[in-house]
């Protein structure tokens, strides 16, 4: 009996452990309990990778502007061991310097800016309001030729820059046209190409590079944007599209200047992006993140932007623990695997739920097919499943590719789920079919789904990514209930249905 | 229209034994995890059984190696039926049974036909751990099949009928007979198909019987009543399930008998994980019988023979009600 108190003691312990600390944490870090009160941060990181063979380098990164239209740089910060650094330029061609007199080998740095989302249009500078001829490459006759006709049908149909903008980008994107054509094949850039065009026809226009801001999105690149200047101001047109304006979740990196990257001194240079979105209220995100309290210094918001997207996908993964625990001990769920429902729902989150169920369920079936006619072959058991990876792998291939020609993406979103996980359901789902009959693999099969779709339905809730992130103490909250459920000695639901018969003795 | 689910309450004044009640009361207090390779490999039951002169079906040889395999065809020449299963093997999976020879080829106990090439890519199955509870290893077993007896005739479809009975802490407290069905494909579990009848305790007549959940009156295939099965010799056979207690020091065990013919009652296998099934054949829950011994303070030193002779003067009279109660 004094075992049974002490582990309920430890199970209230460690409630109240992590309860209290969450409320520690809010009150001296003033880290909000419900999300969606504040404006969004945008934590976005920038690193910039390149080989030196010895000797001194600069890298110059161009940075975005302290005004943006939708966003308002609040802070920024570099990290980059050994490395001297400025900004210099203002406004549109701010330029982050690092330079170092001897370095080696690969480096990395680190640029990042926390971005508040904000209703402003930015500061459209009326300077530069000029053609850069930067874009006036040489052009072979033909191309010339295509390009005067091209220009000459736009101005037919348009009056004014913006119009004209708009009926280049329509006759430089539609398939039929020969002159389109030769001009695409030029370059791949249809924003290079729109420039050159545009600076042919005395717009003035500036070449513009943007970031798609996603949530917990590592290794991003910049979109190649262009922006004419008409009526007193910048308008961004989407070279691909033909929209005018900004999107609400474009920021406008790199607007003037040269280039985007300049590194001289090492080779192989490139940058990508990282970023991340928090609901931490701006005045108070200094004292989270420069504070010197415990809180600040312990919580995930500490590390860097890459390592924070990974965090906030694994505290993520105790929620989906519990569920599986409640759905096996409570209701009485039949899944395939003990945790293979959670990881079939962290799949989930990236591909979103409908796109994820029916690749996944596609895969499986498919699977199923296959692997009836490796059973065949009287195969070792080792080999066959290591065969049905390599099956899986060429299916998923095959559904991505075809559904990309058929005009969906969501093909290729099935590469999120776990090969191998894929690989040993298909296995045992098979045995099972064998063994048991299809109602056993209906049942088992279902119950997973079924496990995986409530995992993620919780595990995407806002206030749920919210609370794990900025509070991962609370996971101690979690863990006392998972170990209550441990030792839950009633009735699953399922045995209510199971023992029915009961009713008629 | 039948009520699709029972309430709680109705399943607490049965006395129903839930899984979670089960794994956290009963398999995680008695059943020590070192033991548990002893019952679930069922060579190391044999073997063991062997030793403590409990009867089971002959082991003729064990396959242990891939490179076995390609001569098997020499070690089988000279056995006209047996039986092969994985060691490791669970709920009656992997199991292939062969009870006669027709030219070059083997008789399954369903009646189809199959090679030596069907027997090997069985055994490499078997090797590779198809059939084993973590898809680990296994090896295979060859043993004698069982002579049918006669007391189940016409109440069986292929597979050879078995006796589970729960043994806790050494003293059977519930039995049952799980009759294979075309519908559970001459397998006797029960969530496949199989028909489970309930046993009394005291004598080994039947209390009812059930197929997928709902109660029955006759065999489904042969369409004999259920209600006239007797078992002879229960009291031996009580005493078999009894004695596999002192042999693993398992509290809390579903022990699986079969009845040779010749030989009389046989170990089959050991089950530390028995299923909950058994209590709806039984129409009463385990749990009352459960917590009374678990309640005794004279359990240590009895010898097997006193403690079938207490389950079956204990639990008798309450069978007789249930009989009334049930049938009546």
């Amino acid at each position: 009996m004094s075992q049974k108190w002490t582990f309920h003691a430890i199970l209230v312990l460690l409630a109240l452990i992590g309860m209290g600390t969450a409320v520690l944490r809010h009150l001296s870090a003033g880290t909000p309990f419900l999300p969606g009160q504040e404006k969004f941060v945008w934590l976005v990181e920038a690193r910039i990778d390149f080989d030196v063979a010895g000797g001194p380098v600069s890298a110059s990164l161009s940075l975005p502007d302290a005004q943006l239209p939708g966003f308002e740089l609040f802070e920024e910060q570099t990290a980059s061991p050994g490395y001297g650094f400025t900004v210099t330029g203002q406004g549109d061609n701010r330029r982050a310097e690092w330079t170092k007199r001897d370095a080696e080998g690969e480096q990395s740095l680190y640029y990042s800016a926390q971005l508040v989302e904000s209703d402003s249009d930015g500061v459209s500078a009326p300077e530069g309001a000029f053609p850069s001829r930067e874009y006036n490459r040489y052009w072979e006759d033909v191309q010339e030729l295509a390009a005067k006709q091209v220009l000459d049908l736009a101005r037919e149909k348009s009056s004014s820059p913006l119009s004209l903008t708009r009926e280049l980008i329509k006759l430089l994107n539609s398939p039929s046209s020969q002159n389109a054509g030769l001009l695409r094949s030029e370059t791949l850039d249809p924003a290079q190409l729109l420039m050159q065009l545009l600076n042919r026809a005395d717009i003035p226009a500036r070449y513009v590079m943007g970031l798609y801001l996603e949530d917990a999105r590592r290794r991003q690149a910049l979109t190649p944007m262009v922006e004419i200047y008409t009526e007193q101001e910048w308008l961004l047109v989407n070279p691909r599209t033909g929209e005018v304006g900004v999107p609400t979740n474009l920021l406008l990196w790199h607007r003037g200047g040269v280039s985007v990257l300049d590194v001289s001194g090492g080779k192989n240079s490139r940058v990508y992006f990282s970023m991340i979105r928090q609901t931490v209220p701006a005045a108070q995100l200094a004292r989270v993140t420069k504070g010197d309290s415990i809180f600040s210094r312990l919580g995930v918001q500490r590390l860097p932007i890459e390592e924070q997207s990974m965090f906030k996908l694994l505290l993520l993964l105790p929620l989906g623990a519990a569920v599986v625990v409640f759905m096996r001990v409570i209701v009485g769920l039949n899944t395939s695997g003990t945790f293979m429902p959670v990881l079939i729902a962290l799949a989930f989150l990236q591909t979103s739920l409908v796109e994820g169920l029916i690749s996944f369920v596609l895969v499986v079936a498919a699977g199923l097919a296959l692997r009836g006619y490796l059973s065949r072959l009287n195969l070792l058991l080792v080999s066959r499943i290591a065969a049905l990876i390599v099956l899986v792998i060429f299916m998923i291939s095959a559904f991505s590719i075809i559904g990309y020609q058929l005009g969906y993406s969501a093909g290729m979103t099935i590469t999120f789920f776990p090969m191998i996980i894929i690989a040993w359901t298909i296995e045992r789902m098979s045995i099972l079919w064998e063994e048991d009959g299809p109602s056993e693999v209906l049942s088992q099969g279902g119950g997973s789904l079924l496990v995986a779709v409530a995992a993620y339905l919780l595990m995407q809730m806002p206030l749920f990514v919210h609370l794990t992130f900025n509070f991962p103490e609370l996971n101690l909250v979690l863990l006392a209930g998972i170990l209550a459920m441990g030792q839950y000695t009633g009735y699953k639901l399922s045995e209510l249905w199971r023992f029915r018969a009961m009713d008629d003795f | 229209m039948r009520k699709l689910w029972v309430s709680t309450r109705r399943l607490k004044t049965f006395g129903m034994l839930g899984m979670n009640c089960r794994n956290v009361d009963f398999i995680n207090r008695y059943n020590p995890r070192r033991l548990f390779p002893l019952v679930d490999n069922k060579l190391k039951t044999k073997l063991l059984a062997q030793e403590y002169a409990v009867p089971t079906p002959g082991l003729k040889f064990v396959v242990r190696e891939q490179h076995e395999i390609s001569h098997i065809e020499r070690q089988l020449a000279d056995l006209e039926s047996f039986a092969l299963k994985p060691a490791k093997g669970s709920g009656g999976k992997g199991i292939l049974v062969v009870i006669g020879r027709r030219g070059d080829q083997f008789v399954r106990s369903s009646g189809a036909l199959i090679d030596i090439a069907d027997i090997r890519r069985h055994m490499s199955n078997i090797l590779a751990g198809l059939y084993s509870l973590a898809g680990s290893a296994d090896v295979a077993i060859i043993e004698d099949l069982i002579a049918f007896d006669d007391c189940f005739m016409g109440y069986s479809h292929e597979g050879v009928p078995d006796i589970r009975i729960i043994v806790f802490r050494g003293y059977p407290v519930m039995a049952m007979l799980r009759l294979a069905t075309a519908a559970s494909d001459g397998k006797a579990n029960l969530h496949q198909g199989a028909v489970g009848v309930g046993l009394a305790l005291d004598s080994g007549r039947c209390l009812k019987a059930v197929q997928f959940g709902k109660p029955i009156k006759l065999h489904p295939d042969t369409g004999r009543p259920l209600s006239d099965v007797g078992i002879y010799g229960w009291r031996d056979i009580l005493l078999l399930a009894s004695q596999c207690y002192d042999m693993t020091s398992l509290g809390y065990i579903g022990t699986d008998i079969v009845l040779d013919k010749y030989a009389g009652p046989q170990l089959l296998e050991l089950n530390a994980r028995p299923g909950l099934a058994i209590q709806i054949t039984n129409g009463r829950g385990l749990l009352p019988r459960l917590r009374h011994i678990e309640n005794m303070t004279r359990n240590r030193r009895s010898s097997a023979e006193q403690r079938v002779d207490y389950s079956m003067h204990q639990f008798a009279e309450e069978d007789s009600v249930a009989q009334s109660m049930g049938l009546g």
